[in-house]
């Protein structure tokens, strides 16, 4: 019997003994999909075979619901749909409208525009990684980011009195000038945020644990990434230049100097390590974007009812904490778009799952979707 | 009037009402076993309380938290709270469970961790059953676990269990052969398998093993904590990957047999550590006249060593399933090899100078 099943393995015979694949179904509600995210995971004992997403479990229909919101009232709805980065999609929005209307913000409301975002984008990045701290099983992390984000937060609060959605950055300006007590403790807090991004890189970086669990791990081929339109930090961990404040600049980021992080191999770490610069980078942005504020009005003037002349259409993209954010809208001569549709980063970003994680272990699934910073209302909107 | 020698008496009696039922003939025997089992569990709840709240305190410090301050004085009885609810919780069973394993497992695994503490000398003869094999009884009886934690991963019906099950049984494989190999060395200097033998060896010699051992020493609390689930080793429960693991469809006082199972584990491992490799009882060299009885640093020098393992857990991430068995099998066991050889050296030179 032994010489029997032993012969059958050597040539690779199906004995009577034979497997079966074994069908995982991760989510909708599972502690590392991030929200609700199903993935269906089929497996040979632990190496992935495939995963198939399976989307629209959040879905709201937030860009039908603009086509029948005006203007002003389309802002409050992009705030949902990235929760933890609302003030880029409300600077998206803002952008594609003013440009669509022809408005022009004064220099203030563009100056507090930048550092709202990129303050935001500190925010979202540290957010990021402690989650992705999490799924590799290290929970210290969280904490660290939670507790350097609920600074950022409080300077949200104080300025617009919102949390989490702020629906701050309004078309034709900004909702509320900052108070005169804002430039020092942002200050202040970037002094400090800059010590405590040594202690995220001592304790997470090269820990010998997290560079096994990372390195190597779910590589994104510069030319497959570009193809599936993955954008952001994700592609640019690959190498890949494209920054969207760099290559087609908006507000006043062609006035500043920073320089765009690039990783190189492709992989989880580098995508960290990416994010990881960019939060460098954010707070010298936010230093100089300080230094060259001046008063002056923060909005517009505008007609009070906002209208998109009839047959414009505008598609305008901003470098959001997670990619490429694109708006695209058509104006029909109403106060209403007559299309909105919102081009996510994440939804693209996830479209290489599938291959990213094939033949790699179950717990790699979580590092690869962790390292993609997917968020699950931009995938559904 | 109720008094202590009445209960005592009223005990005897019993015990001799057992012994008259069960014609058993060694009467001081039984009555010692039942005496020492129950302060033995009464100690070991005690503790683990302390210690499921000193797990929580370690964390919080760790991440710039408070922890828990609202139960009890530095919410010490926050575990006490914590108990009662899964004792009254809904015991809530999934349908195509297999039923008999999955009733036994929960004990199973408190049964056989608990069980390692019987030959742990807490003191200078305190020891529940002195035997001649206690090194290799603690790790064939902690052992047992990986039975408990398959079963449950197979009864409970359920694919995440499953795969906890699997990867545990493959982690504990893995880990005991190393846990065992790090011992070797101890066992072949003193010549002894009693705990109780080793401590006593180390008071004689004046020193302690962890500084001749040292490297053993750090092999053994690596696959101690493996051996306890406990992370960056805990991919059986691996809360990202496969929400509980093996316990993911346990729930009430069955969930917590498991929990409490894996913190014995965690003082039977410090246990075993302090004895062979921290000098049990013994003082510190240093603090020699303090006097303080010998209970005071074994308990202070277990802390020292589940106060590690903690902080194991809140610094590192997980490792991946194949990574750990990579860890266990090409850099634990040659290493722990290479000392066996080199201790076997040792030994054969000392014998020659003499």
């Amino acid at each position: 019997m032994t010489d029997l099943l032993l012969s059958q393995i050597r040539t690779g015979q199906e004995s009577q003994f034979g497997t079966d694949e074994y069908v995982v179904n991760l989510g909708p509600q599972h502690p590392s999909t991030h929200g609700v995210l199903r993935l269906i995971v089929r497996l040979d004992g632990e190496t992935v075979k495939q995963t198939t997403p399976v989307l629209g479990y959040l879905h709201r229909s937030i860009e039908k619901i603009c086509e029948n919101r005006t203007y002003p009232q389309c802002i409050t709805y992009t705030d949902r749909v990235d929760y933890v980065s609302a003030m880029s999609v409300n600077l998206a929005f803002a952008l594609a409208a003013e440009k669509l209307m022809g408005i022009e913000a004064p220099p203030r409301a563009q100056w507090l525009r930048m550092i709202m975002v990129e303050l935001q984008r500190i925010a979202s990045h540290l957010l990021w990684m402690g989650s992705f701290a999490g799924d590799l099983g290290a929970l210290t992390p969280l904490l660290y980011g939670m507790r350097e984000r609920e600074r950022i937060i409080d300077l949200f609060e104080m300025t617009c009195g919102q949390r989490l959605t702020y629906n701050y950055i309004r078309i034709g300006g900004v909702m509320i000038d900052i108070l005169p007590e804002f430039v020092s403790k942002c200050r202040a807090f970037l002094d400090y945020f800059e010590k405590c991004m040594e202690e995220y890189e001592e304790l997470l970086t090269y820990n010998p644990i997290f560079l096994e669990r990372t390195k190597g791990v779910a590589v994104i081929d510069p030319e497959k990434g570009i193809n599936a339109g993955v954008t952001g930090p994700a592609l640019r961990g690959s190498g890949v230049s494209c920054d969207v404040r760099k290559q087609q600049p908006y507000l006043y980021y062609e006035q500043i100097k920073f320089t765009e992080a690039l990783g190189t191999d492709g992989d989880c770490w580098s995508r960290y390590r990416v994010r990881m610069d960019e939060m460098k980078e954010s707070v010298s942005i936010v230093r100089q974007c300080l230094d060259r504020i001046e008063p002056g009005p923060i909005e517009a003037k505008t007609p009070p009812v906002l209208k998109a002349p009839a047959g414009s259409e505008i598609y305008y993209r901003i470098e959001s904490s997670r990619g490429e954010m694109g708006i695209y809208l058509v104006g029909d001569g109403s106060a209403k778009p007559w299309k909105a549709k919102f081009r996510c980063a994440s939804f693209n970003n996830i479209y290489l799952l599938d291959e990213l994680t094939r033949g790699w272990k179950l717990a790699d699934i979580m590092a690869t979707l962790g390292s993609l910073d997917m968020i699950v209302p931009e995938v559904d909107r | 009037m109720i008094t202590g020698e009445k209960i005592v008496q009223w005990i005897a009696g019993l015990v001799h009402w057992i012994y008259g039922v069960f014609h058993i003939s060694n009467y001081a025997n039984l009555l010692d076993i039942v005496v020492e089992a129950v302060v033995m569990f009464a100690f070991v709840a005690v503790f683990v309380m302390f210690l499921v709240w000193m797990e929580r305190k370690v964390s919080a410090h760790m991440q710039s938290r408070i922890g828990p301050n609202r139960v009890g004085p530095l919410g010490l009885f926050q575990t006490l709270a914590d108990a009662i609810k899964l004792t009254i919780k809904e015991d809530v069973k999934p349908v195509h469970r297999d039923k008999i394993p999955y009733f036994i497992a929960p004990i199973v695994a408190f049964v056989a961790t608990f069980m390692g503490l019987v030959v742990i000398p807490f003191d200078q003869g305190v020891v529940v059953q002195d035997l001649n094999v206690g090194v290799l009884y603690v790790i064939a009886i902690t052992g047992f676990t990986v039975i408990a934690i398959l079963t449950a991963g197979w009864s409970s019906n359920n694919k995440y269990a499953l795969l906890g099950g699997f990867r545990s049984a493959a982690q504990i494989v893995s880990y005991e052969v190393p846990l065992v190999l790090s011992l070797v060395p101890i066992i072949m200097i003193t010549g002894k398998l009693s705990l109780n033998a080793i401590v006593l060896y180390q008071q004689q010699a004046g020193y302690w093993f962890v500084t001749i051992q040292f490297i053993a020493f750090i092999i053994f609390l690596t696959s101690a904590t493996a051996e306890a689930n406990r992370a960056p080793f805990d991919i059986p429960e691996a809360e990202s990957e496969l929400i509980g693991g093996f316990h993911t469809e346990y729930s009430g006082v069955k969930f917590a047999m498991f929990f409490l199972g894996e913190y014995i584990a965690m003082v039977v491992s410090a246990s075993v550590a302090t004895a062979v490799f921290l000098g049990g009882w013994l003082p510190l060299p240093f603090l020699h006249f303090l006097h303080l009885p010998g209970f005071v640093w074994y308990i202070s020098k277990v802390l020292f060593v589940i106060y590690l393992i903690m902080a194991f857990r809140w610094t590192f991430p997980r490792l991946r399933v194949d990574q750990l068995m990579d860890f266990g099998w090409k850099v634990l066991i040659p290493i722990s090899i290479l000392n066996i050889l080199g201790t076997g050296l040792a030994i054969l030179i000392n014998q020659g100078m003499k």
